[in-house]
């Protein structure tokens, strides 16, 4: 599985999102979109599943072209864990089976349940697996829609603020358990993240995006102070700690 | 990827069959106030009775024509409206995304009875009959309740026009549909201003819902759409259910959202559309049945849509049945009756619910 973006622009009315935005993820790779609030990095997200239409440009997926795919198939291939979700009165269980629907038949086979089954304890969620979803905290609602989109089985995840509303715990569980699935089983993911310091950690390459277009890319180790600074615009130091770029935002106000 | 070594939880097992454990009871129930409905009425048929007539075991003449002519029509229409109403209903709050969704939403209602009050008023096919109980007849039903029907699905057609200029956003719907309630209840008093006491009294009285309109003909024509209907939005259940979890989740494991909410509005606005010209207007079923079972059972889909057209066809079973006894020999319109039993319980559940 590899994706490809080739010149992707899009504009809402008459408003350009993005130009000409370009960028490859490999099998197995870990791709953190960054950028400034309003940047375009949720838009970008959506332009790869086809949630949103792309104005010009071309998204393939292994090669083929995702505007060609009827949204099943894309289903199949793309997995999504959108900033937002609501809530009813359905038990985790359920809402997690949910995502075996690209591959279910007329109903879900017995395999299906096994699997949500298995990604659920996978997260540790077993005490609450028969909970109503409503009565569940922003964290692990969260990890709903995770399970849900393992569950889904694609080789592509899209994953947009996946740890926004996740402890200090539970965010280094969830991406590190994401870290271990693109590398274990090759599945390549894409994610957005305003965490700095948790993106360039777990992902391999970044991309910052600035006015409409990608400012730089490329490994995480590249990430230089300067281009923090432009892109966001207030002034950073840079640490290198075990090989990982460590940001801290300053400077600081120091008491005389 | 393999997540196969889990397997299913038995809680799990456990729950779902509480759920068809629910689904058997509503329809036990169901089966019982259907005898019950027949049975009860100015004249009283013992259960035995309605049971050897329904299995075509001798019974008196006048039981039998009593049972085939007058009764069942009456309690199988209610049985079928209540189950098409309160189906949409549910529906109609999955793809609006509004607890509120129900046949009044839209202003499908309001629109019939427009068109109803149009072709009596216009068409002339009202006036006073002195029939039975100085009741007020409609003389020509059929070109009233076409007349219904043609307005109810025109409000609908302009909603899902707009709605699908603007994307299907469930808001858009809605405003249009209460925009629409609002323009027709308009027309209605501007037509009922003009018109003189015979059309005045035939208005009214079409907008007083009742079940024993419809004869076996029009039953035949309600459940050809109605129970065609309610299997579409049962095969449907697993989409409403991605659909309640955002628009964004659903259309990342596959729903075609925009499509499904405007099918499912098309279908839900046929049914409500046939029901409410062939019976008249019957409120708050379409409301108040989907949250009853909602609060017992859960928003999922795969059980709410059977649950509560279940529920919804009791419920309107009930009402009818109690609006032939409570002033016998006088009849209450049935819409009157299924508010005052409907309320009171949603209100009750409501408030039990909050403590729990």
């Amino acid at each position: 599985m590899i994706l490809s973006v080739n010149n992707l622009s899009f504009k809402y009315q008459a408003h350009p999102v993005l130009e000409k935005v370009s960028f490859t993820v490999k099998r197995g790779e870990i791709l953190a979109i960054l950028g400034p609030n309003g940047v375009g990095k949720t838009t970008l997200l959506k332009c790869i599943n086809q949630i949103l239409t792309a104005d010009s440009g071309s998204v393939t997926v292994g090669g083929f072209p995702v505007s060609q795919m009827g949204v099943q198939e894309i289903a199949r291939l793309i997995s999504y864990v959108p900033q937002k979700a609501e809530t009813s009165r359905v038990t985790v269980f359920d809402a997690v089976l949910m995502g075996r629907r690209p591959h279910m038949g007329f109903k879900f086979s017995r395999g299906d349940l096994v699997k949500t089954d298995g990604v659920i304890r996978l997260l540790d969620m077993e005490h609450i697996a028969l909970k109503h979803i409503n009565h569940l905290s922003g964290g692990e609602l969260q990890k709903v829609s995770i399970a849900r989109a393992l569950v889904q089985e694609t080789g592509l995840m899209l994953l947009d603020e996946p740890t926004a509303s996740l402890d200090l715990k539970n965010q280094a569980e969830i991406l590190g358990l994401l870290r271990r699935v693109a590398k274990e089983h090759n599945v390549s993911m894409v994610l957005t993240m305003h965490d700095l310091n948790a993106a360039l950690r777990y992902s391999d390459k970044y991309i910052f995006l600035k006015d409409k277009m990608v400012y730089d890319s490329g490994p995480v180790s590249r990430v230089s102070q300067e281009m923090v600074e432009a892109v966001y615009g207030t002034a950073v130091e840079i640490i290198h700690h075990n090989g990982y770029p460590v940001i801290l935002p300053g400077p600081v106000y120091q008491a005389a | 990827m393999h997540f196969d070594k889990g397997g299913i939880p038995e809680g799990y097992a456990g729950y779902i069959s509480r759920k068809w454990w629910f689904l058997c009871l509503v329809s036990v129930m169901l089966v019982c106030l259907a005898i019950m409905g027949i049975s009860l009425g100015a004249v009283k048929i013992s259960l035995l009775e309605v049971v050897e007539a329904l299995f075509r075991m001798p019974v008196s003449g006048r039981v039998n024509m009593i049972v085939y002519h007058i009764r069942l029509p009456q309690v199988l229409a209610a049985m079928i409206t209540g189950a098409g109403l309160a189906a949409s209903g549910a529906v109609l709050q999955s793809i609006l995304r509004n607890p509120l969704g129900s046949p009044f939403t839209l202003g499908i209602s309001h629109a019939a009875a427009f068109g109803a009050a149009l072709s009596v008023m216009v068409l002339g096919s009202g006036i006073m009959g002195s029939s039975l109980n100085d009741a007020v007849n409609i003389s020509n039903p059929a070109l009233t309740t076409g007349c219904a029907f043609v307005f109810a699905m025109g409000a609908a057609w302009i909603i899902i026009t707009i709605s699908g200029y603007q994307k299907s956003s469930p808001e858009t719907m809605v405003l249009t549909g209460v925009a629409l309630g609002s323009l027709f209840t308009a027309g209605t008093m501007l037509l009922q201003f003009f018109a003189d006491d015979v059309q005045l009294a035939a208005m009214v009285f079409w907008t007083f819902g009742d079940v024993a309109r419809a004869d076996y003909k029009e039953l035949g024509i309600i459940s050809a759409v109605t129970l065609p209907g309610i299997v579409y939005f049962m095969l449907n259940a697993w989409n409403y259910n991605a659909m309640d979890a955002g628009d964004d989740t659903a259309k990342g494991i596959g729903v075609h959202v925009v499509r499904t909410r405007l099918l499912g509005m098309t279908v839900a606005s046929v049914l409500i559309s046939v029901s409410i010209a062939f019976v008249g207007i019957i409120g708050f079923v379409g409301l108040v049945a989907p949250h009853m079972v909602r609060r017992l059972i859960g928003d999922d889909n795969r059980f709410l849509i059977p649950g509560t057209a279940a529920a919804g066809a009791c419920l309107l079973l009930l009402s009818d049945t109690a609006a032939r006894l409570v002033l016998s020999p006088h009849i209450l319109p049935v819409s009157v009756l299924t508010s005052f039993l409907g309320a009171p319980v949603f209100i009750a559940m409501i408030m039990r619910g909050k403590k729990g």
